[in-house]
């Protein structure tokens, strides 16, 4: 039981996330989570706007079952399965976040200055979740996945263009990173 | 039934990420600082076991627990909508430290400012529908 609560290492965590697409895959269903997004839009009745929302949501009910599960997940295993949420990342990165301002490195599950209640009356960090939320949106719909949907499913798939995509998302956050974050923090 | 179990597999990958630390903004930085070997393990582990299970599902023409064949459906063939799209979205990740899956997460565990990420997130897949005839795919 200890064991499960603490981090689960790389080694436990990939494998879980591979079991995760097989079982949906068995199931005869797709692995990707951004795709709900366009399932909500729908919902929403964007298919008076565009006809890419013009489609039968009801038939993706069962992936949005799969992320209100994903939302459970996360609320047992903040809640039930974590008495530290601190993660250790490397001493490195402390360093650099400490010169970003962050200064809750190793210390937190998400930094303070961007997840907690406070930032709502940051207007320049509330901007910043704002701008980061849209972009992953309008990313993952045009480059058509995300993480799940290209990195694990599409490369599994030995897909060229999930490749693309995957160098594509490298090469954003990297810029973001090292380019971007300076000016920004 | 087959409502709990898509209920239940969603549960079970987002403990998963919480738990892996996958869905920490804090680990999605130090992945693109390269100072730790931890998310290219879990992407690497994940990836190695589910090319093995893709293409022995694809060779084998496994069926489905209900029976049906599996279709794995290839992606279009292209290129400026993986590499524009797929920049965007590597811009996003790092900025709000959370991908589409994580975010549902974060949601559960308690962090009210990711749902201004994820509802930012719908607005940005809103206006790729809007615009998407306009853009280069």
């Amino acid at each position: 039981m200890n064991l499960i609560l603490e981090p689960w290492p790389w080694y436990i965590s990939g494998p879980l996330i591979a079991l995760t697409m097989a079982i949906l895959i068995l199931m005869g269903k797709r692995f990707g989570m951004s795709s709900n997004l366009r399932t909500l839009c729908a919902i929403g009745g964007a298919g008076k706007l565009a006809g890419f929302f013009k489609f039968d949501w009801k038939a993706q009910r069962w992936n949005l079952l799969v992320a209100l599960g994903v939302l459970i997940g996360g609320f047992i295993a903040q809640n039930f399965l974590s008495p530290n949420d601190a993660v250790a990342i490397s001493e490195n990165t402390i360093t650099k976040l400490n010169t970003l301002g962050f200064k809750d490195g190793g210390q937190a599950y998400m930094p303070q200055a961007l997840f907690e209640n406070k930032v709502f009356s940051n207007p320049k960090n509330l901007v910043l979740l704002i701008l980061g939320g849209f972009l992953v949106g309008f990313g993952a719909r045009y480059a058509g996945g995300c993480t799940s949907g290209h990195a694990i499913s599409g490369l599994s798939n030995l897909q060229l263009p999930s490749l693309i995509a995957v160098i594509g998302f490298f090469v954003g956050g990297l810029i973001m990173t090292h380019l971007i974050f300076p000016i920004l923090f | 039934m087959k409502s709990i179990l898509y209920l239940l597999i969603g549960t079970f990958f987002g403990i998963v990420l919480f738990k892996s630390e996958a869905a920490s903004w804090f680990r999605i930085y130090e992945m693109f600082q390269f100072d730790s070997f931890h998310m290219y393990g879990i992407i690497g582990s994940a990836l190695a076991l589910g090319i093995l299970f893709t293409q022995i599902t694809k060779r084998k023409g496994l069926k489905s627990f209900f029976g049906e064949k599996i279709v794995i459906a290839d992606k279009d063939k292209s290129f400026y909508r993986y590499a524009i799209g797929g920049v965007c979205f590597g811009l996003g990740w790092a900025l709000a430290g959370a991908c589409p899956g994580p975010m549902y997460v974060l949601v559960g565990a308690g962090y009210l400012p990711i749902l201004v990420v994820l509802a930012a997130a719908t607005l940005g897949t809103l206006f790729y529908g809007l615009i998407k005839s306009k853009l280069p795919h």
